[in-house]
């Protein structure tokens, strides 16, 4: 692993802005070299993508992050058993982030649920709907900025109907 | 008119009457027969709230579905949807009158008994497809589709497999085939027409939608196939044509292959006594197989029919044919 | 006939033939997409063309939930994910926060995890097994594994009280010791157990009907496998030996012998053996940490600062008043207990590889829990598994995904 770690920091070290090793080995790229970096990855054996979700950190206290989101994959090596987290921020006002469907299809629904839940497009993704929350649903609920409960007037339109037409039915 | 005819109508009137009733008292009862068998198998109690044992159930159940409302969907064509049931249930039950109970007791001793009964049984499967078109659902669709043509396939194999009794007894009367088993040296056709016996008993499960050909109404694909929109006691009705349809397909092997209401001796006093044993024993099996075997896919169902049941009746008849050719 | 169709006739090419899909919706409410799966079909006769999965009815936002509770609430929650082996989700939450808070689980905990973990794991198969073999049409195998499966939910019922969720795993350790009343139930399940996975064998494996049912069906490669995302016994059928317990060994799997089953060609049939095999390898497992029990008699159960023991005295935060409102949501003060950093646990649930990425701030709540669910991948994969199968095909391949909405939707 520190082999590699050492290779990933000479050959991708533009785009590299941080190597951490706390919990896992941890490689933050920017979103420029991504793709280049997965498909070096991929050639280095790490097969399977384990997790792929976004974070927000929309007024995180303990330190400063570059940008207000972050892309994280969890990619995982089954012939040589190693872990690896990589990192992407992205920024908010450029929510946008490479595709990883045409390696992966188990991406398919994890960038569905991304674009689902935070609002990050997918640039190369054939199908980005809403995957868990309804078509018409209005934000994106897993942002730091969307309440846990929606005030009565912002709920859900289809909801509000029904709850309209059941009050009408008493 | 005749006044003297009116006592024999009134008595043939009062026979069908107490025949229709006992008929569909056996129907009601082989649900909870059913039930506790196949609960049996499976290690659990089956029905046991309602009377001794559970005894009244049957009852019970025909009572709550009286009772239910009968919903129309307001997609569907209505007078069809309406008369579907209606047309499974009649095509299914009359059947019952053709089939020999004793040497003296036949309602309707018609000498194409055989063909009458293979040609209701195929009327019947109208009311599958009639009540699938109507309902105007994609899962009744389906399953009216499915059921087509499952019934249509199986009913060659079965047709045929009957044939090589027909032609071991020389006749299509249902009397006259017991008889002919009674004269012949094995007293029954189902030593001679093995072949043709298993065919019959396998067409016969699928002609009835019974596991594992119960494709019509896969409730685990197509929730519950052609009667997906039917309700209280029109829901009844086709469960009624389905148990109908097994009785007279017991009915009807125990007619053709082990020798009727013969048995090896005369019991005294009980003149139905081997006839329904036969058919107890023979209802028995469907309930058997119902718990033990999965279902078939559609295509390979239509694939055993197709491709080994129906060659495998051919080749039956045309032996039969050379047999009773040379013999 | 309406004229429409008259003028789509006339219009097109005479020797062409008007083909126009045949739309089915399968679900949400049908008996055998295990939930509220939900389907829409493109057919062609009684073959799928296309199929799209569309999920969210069970969605009830755990992640959004699990950011307004403290740590030991989200347990709770991690109990309605995947309902049928609910401890399986207790032990990875707790895992993932162990990692974070640094905490040393004593072995006496580790091998209770390992037992109930394992327990759950049969429980799962058997109900598996159940709907399985009932979406196929074989009701009795259904019956027999519900009773089995009840002599577990039974034993659950004296180790916590819960018989469906337990929330029996703590952050450091489990909540209560079992007792030998327990023990001796185990000892006396995992003895007769083989015997009943030997019965259901009986029933179905030579069963023609079974054979032509699953074999040949959904067949997956191995790298279509990888490339889909699948794991646990899915992946497993298809041949490769990625089981997590073996690659990254929690708990005290390090400590146990067992067996990983794969497959060899990848369809049905083989998933179906490899959950069998797995459901004997789970059975020794359990057995031989019943033997390892002995050793650690009267070992506590719960770390020394787990903060099951130790956030309330050391917070002392009010008690959670339900809030008129938002109910049990606490919404206490904050207090900087939990180290700042991020943590990763993964294991092999019963349905295949789970896995919990927790990001803390510091304060008493998870600032992001993502969980990646194996039902919530396995559903994913289904449009690419049915092509070109029927819809019989698709109820056996829907069940031999073995998948839980409450798991996939969170």
């Amino acid at each position: 692993m520190k082999d590699l770690l050492s290779v990933i920091r000479d050959e991708f070290g533009k785009f590299i802005l941080e190597v951490r090793e706390e919990d896992l080995p941890t490689v933050i790229i920017k979103r420029d070299g991504f793709l280049e970096f997965i498909d070096f990855l991929r050639k280095e054996g790490f097969n399977h993508l384990l997790d792929l979700c976004a974070v927000d950190y929309l007024n995180y206290k303990p330190e400063k992050k570059i940008e207000r989101f972050e892309v994280v994959y969890h990619l995982y090596s089954i012939p040589k058993r190693e872990l690896l987290r990589v990192k992407v921020p992205i920024a908010e006002s450029d929510c946008w982030q490479y595709s990883l469907t045409s390696f992966w299809k188990a991406a398919n629904w994890f960038e569905r649920e991304c674009f689902d839940m935070f609002g990050i497009r997918f640039k190369g993704h054939p199908d980005l709907r809403r995957l868990l929350m309804p078509e018409d649903w209005e934000g994106h609920p897993l942002r730091k900025d969307y309440p846990v409960e929606l005030p009565e007037e912002k709920e859900w339109k289809a909801y509000r109907k029904f709850k309209t037409k059941a009050k009408g039915a008493q | 008119m005749d006044l003297s005819l009116l006592p024999a109508f009134v008595i043939m009137l009062i026979i069908y009457l107490v025949l229709l009733l006992l008929a569909l008292l056996h129907v009601a009862y082989l649900t909870y027969v059913e039930r506790k068998i196949i609960a049996r198998m499976q290690q659990r109690l089956g029905p046991n709230r309602v009377g001794p044992r559970g005894l009244l159930q049957p009852i019970a159940d025909v009572l709550k579905l009286l009772h239910k409302e009968d919903i129309i969907p307001s997609a569907v064509d209505r007078p069809v949807f309406l008369i579907a049931p209606l047309i499974a249930l009649v095509c299914g039950a009359s059947g019952l009158a053709f089939i020999p109970l004793w040497d003296k007791f036949v309602l309707s001793n018609l000498n194409v008994g055989l063909l009458f009964i293979l040609a209701l049984s195929s009327l019947s499967a109208y009311g599958v497809i009639l009540s699938g078109w109507a309902s105007n659902s994609r899962y009744a669709f389906l399953g009216a589709l499915r059921a087509s043509a499952q019934v249509i396939s199986y009913e060659i194999a079965m047709s045929l497999a009957l044939l090589s009794v027909v032609l071991m007894a020389g006749s299509f009367n249902l009397q006259e085939i017991v008889r002919a088993q009674a004269e012949s040296p094995f007293k029954a056709f189902v030593f001679p027409q093995i072949i043709a016996f298993f065919i019959f008993m396998v067409s016969a499960i699928a002609e009835t939608n019974r596991v594992p050909f119960d494709l019509p109404e896969a409730e685990t694909e197509l929730v519950a196939g052609y009667f997906v929109e039917y309700s209280g006691i029109r829901f009844a009705l086709f469960y009624l044509a389905e148990y109908f349809g097994m009785v007279i397909m017991s009915g009807l092997a125990a007619t053709c292959f082990l020798g009727g209401y013969l048995g090896p001796f005369e019991i005294p006093g009980l003149p139905f006594f081997w006839f329904l044993l036969k058919l107890y024993l023979l209802l028995f099996f469907y309930i058997w197989v119902r718990a033990t075997l999965p279902r078939y896919r559609y295509d390979q169902l239509m694939g055993l029919g197709w491709k080994i049941l129906i060659p495998l009746s051919l080749a039956n008849l045309f032996l039969t044919a050379l047999f009773k050719l040379w013999l | 006939m309406s004229s429409p169709l008259i003028e789509i006739t006339a219009k097109k090419n005479s020797s062409e033939a008007i083909v126009e899909p045949f739309y089915l919706n399968l679900g949400p409410q049908h008996p055998s997409t295990h939930g509220v799966l939900r389907l829409v079909l493109e057919l062609d006769g009684e073959t799928i063309l296309r199929c799209d999965p569309v999920v969210g009815y069970l969605h009830r936002g755990v992640e959004k939930l699990a950011e307004n509770l403290n740590y030991n609430q989200t347990i709770v929650l991690s109990d309605r994910l995947d309902y049928i082996a609910s401890v399986a989700n207790n032990i990875v939450f707790a895992l993932a926060f162990e990692k974070l808070f640094n905490l040393k689980v004593p072995r006496r905990a580790r091998l209770l995890r390992t037992i109930v973990g394992e327990m759950a794991r049969i429980s799962s198969h058997l109900l598996w097994l159940a709907t399985h073999a009932l979406d196929i049409g074989a009701m009795t195998v259904f019956l027999y594994c519900f009773r089995d499966r009840e002599r577990l939910l039974n034993i659950f019922e004296k180790i916590c009280g819960a018989r469906l969720t337990h929330s029996y795993v703590r952050i450091g350790g489990v909540r209560l010791d079992f007792t030998v009343d327990i023990v001796e139930d185990l000892y006396k399940f995992t003895e007769e157990f083989p015997h009943l996975i030997t019965e259901y064998e009986t029933l179905i494996d030579v069963n023609r009907i079974w054979l032509k049912r699953t074999k040949d069906i959904a067949v997956v490669t191995p790298e279509e496998a990888i490339n889909l995302g699948l794991t646990g016994p899915v992946l497993r059928g298809s041949g490769i030996p990625y089981d997590v317990r073996k690659f990254r060994p929690y708990d005290a799997y390090d400590e146990v012998e067992f067996e990983v089953p794969v497959g060899e060609k990848g369809d049905t049939y083989d998933r179906y053996r490899v959950r069998m095999i797995e459901m004997r390898q789970s059975n020794k497992i359990i057995r031989q940490c019943l033997d390892k029990l002995k050793e650690t008699e009267g070992e506590p159960v719960l770390a020394e600062d787990s903060p099951d023991l130790l956030i309330p005295e050391r917070v002392r935060e009010p008690e959670p008043k339900p809030h008129p409102k938002r109910g049990f949501i606490f919404t206490g003060r904050e207090v900087s207990v939990v180290p700042v950093g991020e943590a990763f646990a993964s294991i092999e649930s019963p349905k295949g590889e789970l896995a919990v990425y927790v990001v803390s701030d510091g304060s008493n709540r998870p600032w992001r829990l993502r969980l990646r669910m194996p039902s919530f991948v396995h559903i994913s994969a289904i449009p690419e598994l049915t092509k070109g199968h029927m819809i019989a095909d698709l109820i056996a391949i829907i069940g031999t995904l073995d998948v839980v909405l409450g798991d996939c939707d969170r």
